[in-house]
């Protein structure tokens, strides 16, 4: 053993590497215009050595990060080798299959120096508004149409911004001042990072990383490794349906555990969509792993050694390994339902951990209004991207978690807020009973959502939603929760995806789905099952159909009416 | 209103202790009693004597009583309020249970939703609706009033909360449902958002407004019987109730909104900092406070605390953002970290040293109490590394065992880390200083703010013991330790005004400003801000101040601009745009041109005028004192065994000046001057702690 205060050091180092990576994320939340970064935290920073290996990454909203940054410092140091790099450079990207799958998300990288050594690299990355093209929407017909693509560039050389790449970056952008800002505020996250790194290798008088990189390294991955051997060792698949868009998908995944990795071989697959919601395999990657981290020591940190055994593969042309130049702006509804195939397997090989399929896609309601040519002088023109969500699967040993977002961490939008921006009228938001899977253990319940022009005009949904036709599953003999729904309240039903419009004088009723059921409902506590219903959770059909329960007049359980419904079933 | 002449007591109940500071004119005096959970009044009633005692004062003699306590905090934390119930807009029964949406803990799968207080089948609707311009779309319905309250009846409600959506911009409907339902039910205690929390955001309001309904009884109860008992005891005095924003407000209002009050004892300790801060002219402070659980950093420039408009309370996951109660009140902003003398020390899964957030608390208390407890805390750290004089530890009056808590880190930390017992107290010691130096940092880039030029200003039963280590850490090089920091929140509480904030929402644009409508909304905040500082300070002349939060159109976090003083013109648009842009500059380095900027509250402060100031001169004249004893102390850094002077406090005279290492022994807490730092006494007998040599050129092994 080396000497014995220098590991309590190295774990010293860790931590402030970890508050370093914090800090750069806050400084970052507080400047960015984005809304989808205000409300999900769509951010990332990362501190890694000199050859790429990330040693932390900040605990952001969104696991849509988790290691595409580190991968993507790894293709910057492929376009820009380490002799390349100088004191005051900045490089950057924004293309998806180096960066964080769609062109939305800039990811910045800057050399690090101490005592004019090359010790590391920061990088962060964060979601801008708007980079021309069709915008966020998924009818582009490849990445071209999405708006702008810059590959790995000098966005600052030696001190000096690059105002050319600037200029271009403001010129394809319908909101060219808040990307500016957004870029100069990812410059100076780095900056930080970069001073914050250099104090704390001269407190500790230290002239490279590699002793608390190995340090970093070695321990998390041992953890990993430990949490994975302690599995049981084999291979499972498992399938899952969705709606897609053009056509339905099916997203298969082989999953083994053995020799201290885990790997997932998404083959199989149903082939890439024409419209935008095909996943490059970095994001794929992301989300895959964030599920697998969930479970297999999720109190290690981020870095290259816990992430190491976790390995994703899946053919090229494939909808989670979407070749260029397909078009990927939507990437997030499929990479959202990612956790869900790869915890499906997981199931079959440790039943006791695992919970149901969740409604695990964001129910985003993108709105806007007054735009075309047609609209009406008194149609005030607003544009909002209301972000909603709806349950989660039954846990083993607890129900799944009502109107609450999994695997991605969005707040939902606030009705007041929602209605002091845009010209609109939230008639209701309220649970959305019967939706949540029947089970030993309920799956969480979606919500009711209905909404109206305030002014009487008409307004434009685009859906960029799943599982309308296909549910989250119950498991272990727990039922679907209830599908997603979008329609008329005049009864006429709407797509979960692509532009359709509300008419005036029409209400919009959206309810978002609920999780999947975990076990058999008819074993569920009757008194848990009376609270339910007492609570207007469950419908009096739900009781007896679903749960076999009968209640006394008083709304508590009938023991006896309970055993005979219980056993007739 | 300072005036010398007057007696003045400040009481603050704490979680273990219950604090006094008198000031008799003469002088300050302090005192220290176990807090009486059972009956509160009790122990506040104890302390006041013995301090009367000790001061010689006639309880006949004292001219007003300050009181801050965290009764309002554990009622919410131990869940020991009202049974509550939850009135909504028709729709929106679900505001509470629906949220934001979200899990605090990305990576757990079994998290929980935070326990908020009230449950769905107590959560009811009315028909009725305002527009977010206040117009009403919809009449209140009151025909079905009469079974909705046989349904509160049935539910055992007693404490109603009312949240109608936004009543922030016409409370009318709400108001007139606390008439209907008040003239049915006379004793049924009700709560409107409109005036608890008149602020957007429907979920944050309603929190704000149960919190409020939920300890209110229990306030009003509690409050009532304290007067009562002052008054017993012969004390004729005005009381005055310190609150989160680090003011303090009369009686009335106290128990109209006691939300206001929770977290008052730390406010408290943020007061002491910002004092002592203006005596000393530093422009740049952060006050430290570690006590036994926590520890809690706030910011003060120019002499005043840092201030926030939210809080969360009872927070499951301590220390996790988002796993609590949120409130929107005005608090004087902080960090906490699970940081104190109690925090265990413990291998973690990584096999890593890791420190809290859990603690040992009184009972069974840090392995050196031989209390039962068996883990090694961060006071058996500092008492094997030799920081603690054992004989005068807390007056002597817990007997601490040195051997138990060498005992205890052999066994958890030095045996598993193969570690010598002095190392594994050192590795406590880093690791304790380290979270708290972190915290520190993340806090203040999270308010734009830089920290190593800043003064620290330590207190709290272990602040000074930490002080110079934390400081180290953060790149501070001067410290200051004030008189009596073992009961820090009761000496702040004399230096609070009386005062009453408002924040009130009204979105506007830069190209939409509308001063007019500005200058209605002041009005009103003022009249209302004005009449309530007015019960407490009839006469006098009154602080105003008002603030805008304003931010770029797009962004999610805000910036407090203060509006310029005198009548608002047809320029305050353009100026407090001026104002912003300059602000944003400072904090972010750059402004972002030709994007609008948007205002979403504005806030109206009035209070009495800061008492007034006395400069502290530095002591001009030098001189050693002689130690009383000497200690030996392991050094971890150097990895040596140090002999370093001891001095008592109470011994030492404005021009003192002691080299480190050393320490400084008193009555509540030590002060280690650590070997980089040298101490000077100043002329109101503050400790200065400056930094000699700067880190960073030592040897690593």
């Amino acid at each position: 053993m080396a000497d014995k205060s220098s590991a309590v050091e190295l774990q010293v180092m860790w931590n402030r590497l970890v508050a370093v990576v914090d800090e750069q994320a806050q400084a970052l939340m507080h400047t960015a215009f984005s809304p989808i970064v205000r409300e999900s935290g769509d951010i990332s920073a990362g501190v890694f050595d000199v050859r790429g290996n990330m040693l932390a990454q900040a605990v952001t909203g969104t696991p849509g990060h988790i290691n595409t940054m580190a991968e993507s410092v790894r293709h910057f140091l492929q376009v820009i080798p380490q002799r390349q790099m100088r004191p005051g450079d900045t490089y950057l990207t924004n293309d998806p299959w180096l960066g964080s799958g769609h062109l939305n998300d800039f990811v910045l990288v800057q050399p690090c120096f101490h005592r004019r050594r090359l010790v590391g690299l920061v990088s962060c990355t964060s979601h801008l508004i708007d980079l021309g093209g069709l915008g966020m929407g998924p009818d582009g017909s490849d990445v071209y149409d999405e708006g702008l693509l810059i590959p790995p560039i000098r966005l600052v050389e030696g001190g000096d911004i690059n105002q050319t790449l600037m200029t271009l970056i403001k010129s394809n952008s319908r909101t060219p001042f808040q990307n500016e800002g957004d870029v100069y505020a990812l410059i100076a996250c780095c900056d930080v990072a970069h001073a914050r790194l250099g104090q704390m290798m001269t407190e500790f008088a230290i002239g490279d990383l590699d002793k608390v990189a190995a340090y970093i390294h070695r321990v998390s991955q041992q953890a990993s490794v430990a949490a994975i051997d302690a599995a049981p060792q084999g291979s499972w698949q498992n399938s899952m349906m969705i709606d897609g868009y053009d056509f339905e998908i099916e997203l298969k995944a082989a999953l083994s555990i053995g020799n201290g990795e885990i790997n997932v071989d998404f083959s199989g697959s149903s082939p890439c969509s024409k419209f935008g919601i095909n996943v490059p395999l970095n994001y794929a990657t992301a989300y895959s792993v964030f599920g697998l981290r969930c479970i297999f020591a999720p109190e290690v940190p981020n870095n290259a050694g816990s992430l190491a055994p976790f390995k994703i593969h899946a053919p090229l042309g494939c909808i989670v390994n979407a070749p260029r130049p397909v078009p990927v702006a939507q990437r997030h509804i499929i990479g959202q339902l990612l956790p869900d195939v790869v915890l499906g397997c997981l199931r079959q090989a440790m039943p006791k951990r695992i919970p149901a399929e969740g409604s695990s896609c964001m129910y985003d309601l993108p709105l806007r209004g007054g735009f075309d040519a047609t609209s009406s002088d008194k149609a005030t023109r607003f544009a909002v991207e209301l972000t909603h969500n709806g349950g989660t699967g039954a846990r083993p040993g607890k129900d799944g978690l009502s109107v609450t977002a999994f695997p991605s961490g969005v707040y939902g939008s606030q009705v007041e807020v929602t209605e002091s921006t845009a010209p609109l009228l939230v008639r209701r938001r309220e649970l959305r009973p019967d939706s949540g899977g029947a089970g030993r253990f309920r799956g969480g319940l979606g919500q009711i959502i209905e909404i109206e022009s305030r002014e009487g005009q008409p307004f434009d949904l685009f859906g960029t939603v799943d599982r309308v036709k296909y549910p989250a599953r119950g498991c272990f003999g727990g039922h679907d929760g209830a599908c997603g729904h979008l329609a008329l309240a005049s009864g006429q039903l709407l797509q979960g995806k692509g532009k359709q419009q509300i008419p005036a004088g029409e209400v919009l009723v959206f309810q978002t789905p609920g999780g999947g059921g975990y076990g058999d409902p008819r074993k569920r506590d009757p008194v848990k099952v009376a609270r339910d219903y007492a609570a207007g959770l469950i419908s009096k059909k739900a009781l007896r159909r679903d749960y076999a329960v009968a209640l006394k007049a008083d709304g508590s359980v009938d023991r006896d009416g309970t055993r005979i419904l219980r056993q007739r079933s | 209103m300072n005036n010398t002449a007057q007696t003045r007591i400040a009481v603050d109940i704490g979680g273990t202790f219950t604090d006094i500071a008198l000031d008799s004119g003469a002088g300050l005096h302090t005192a220290k009693t176990l807090t009486t959970a059972a009956d509160p009044v009790r122990g506040v009633i104890d302390v006041i004597r013995i301090a009367c005692r000790e001061a010689g004062v006639e309880a006949g003699a004292i001219d007003s009583v300050i009181h801050g306590t965290t009764l309002a905090t554990n009622a919410l934390i131990e869940r020991k309020g009202a049974r509550v119930g939850l009135i909504t807009t028709a729709g929106f029964r679900d505001i509470v249970e629906i949220a934001y949406e979200r899990r605090y803990d990305q990576y757990d799968i079994f998290v929980d939703k935070p326990d908020l207080l009230v449950k769905r089948e107590d959560c009811w609707t009315v028909a009725e609706r305002v527009d977010a311009d206040g117009a009403v779309l919809q009449p209140l319905d009151t025909a079905g009033l009469e079974p909705l309250l046989h349904e509160i009846d049935r539910r055992g409600v007693d404490s109603l909360a009312i949240c109608l959506l936004h009543a922030y911009q016409n409370p009318a409907h709400e108001i007139e449902l606390r008439e209907k339902i008040g003239a049915l039910r006379p004793d049924l205690s009700i709560t409107l958002s409109s005036e608890v929390c008149p602020e957007i955001r429907e979920f944050d309001r309603a929190c704000t407004t149960l919190a409020n309904a939920y300890i209110k009884p229990l306030m009003a109860s509690y409050l009532t019987d304290l007067s009562q008992a002052l008054i017993d005891e012969g004390i004729d005095a005005p009381l005055f109730i310190v609150t989160s924003g680090g003011g303090m407000t009369t009686l009335q209002t106290a128990t109209r909104f006691p939300i206001r009050l929770v977290e008052s004892g730390p406010s408290g300790g943020a007061l002491l900092a910002a004092r002592i801060a203006r005596e000393c002219s530093i422009d740049a402070a952060l006050s430290f406070d570690m006590g036994g659980t926590t520890a809690k950093l706030c910011l003060i420039d120019q002499g005043a605390p840092q201030r926030s408009r939210q809080f969360e309370i009872g927070r499951a996951e301590r220390f996790v953002s988002g796993s609590g109660l949120p409130v929107r009140i005005p608090v004087v902003e902080m960090i906490e970290i699970g940081a104190g003398g109690g925090s265990i020390a413990r291998i973690d899964s990584l096999r890593r040293l890791a420190i809290g957030p859990d603690s040992a608390g009184s009972s069974p208390g840090p392995a050196c109490y031989d209390n039962g407890g068996l883990l090694p805390t961060v006071t058996d750290a500092d008492l094997a590394l030799g920081f603690i004089e054992p004989s005068a530890f807390a007056e002597g009056r817990v007997r601490i065992k040195p051997q138990k808590a060498r005992t205890a880190i052999r066994a958890e930390i030095g045996s598993k880390l193969k570690m010598s017992i002095n190392q594994g107290a050192y590795g406590i010691s880093q690791m304790v200083d380290e979270n708290m130096a972190n915290a520190a940092r993340v806090h203040a880039v999270e308010h734009g703010k830089e920290i190593s030029q800043r003064t620290m200003i330590a207190f709290g039963g272990n602040g000074p013991l930490h002080a110079t280590r934390v400081a180290q850490k953060i790149g501070v090089d001067k410290i200051i330790i004030p008189r009596a920091p073992g009961v820090g929140s009761a000496v702040g509480f004399l230096s609070a005004p009386i005062s009453y904030e408002i924040i009130r929402s009204l979105y506007m644009r830069g190209d939409n400003f509308d001063v007019n409508a500005i200058r209605r909304l002041f009005a009103e905040m003022q009249k209302e801000g004005r009449a309530v500082v007015r019960a407490g300070a009839a006469a006098g002349r009154l602080e105003e101040r008002r603030l805008a939060f304003m931010r770029y159109q797009g962004q999610g976090h805000e910036i407090e601009i203060a509006l310029p003083a005198g009548r608002l013109g047809a320029g305050l648009g353009k100026e407090i745009r001026r104002r912003f842009d300059r602000l944003y500059r400072q904090q972010y380095g750059r402004t972002v041109p030709n994007v609008d900027v948007e205002i979403i509250n504005w806030a109206f402060v009035a209070s009495t005028p800061e008492s007034r100031i006395e400069q502290v001169p530095m002591s001009r004249r030098k001189r050693q004192p002689r130690p009383g004893a000497r200690r030996k102390i392991y050094w971890g850094q150097q990895r040596e065994i140090l002999e370093v002077p001891c001095f008592r406090r109470e011994r030492l005279k404005s021009g003192d000046f002691i080299r480190g290492p050393a320490l400084i022994i008193e009555a509540q807490t030590t002060t280690l001057v650590g070997p980089e730092y040298n101490a000077l006494i100043d002329r109101v007998g503050n400790i200065v702690m400056h930094l000699t040599k700067k880190t960073g050129d030592r040897t690593n092994g």
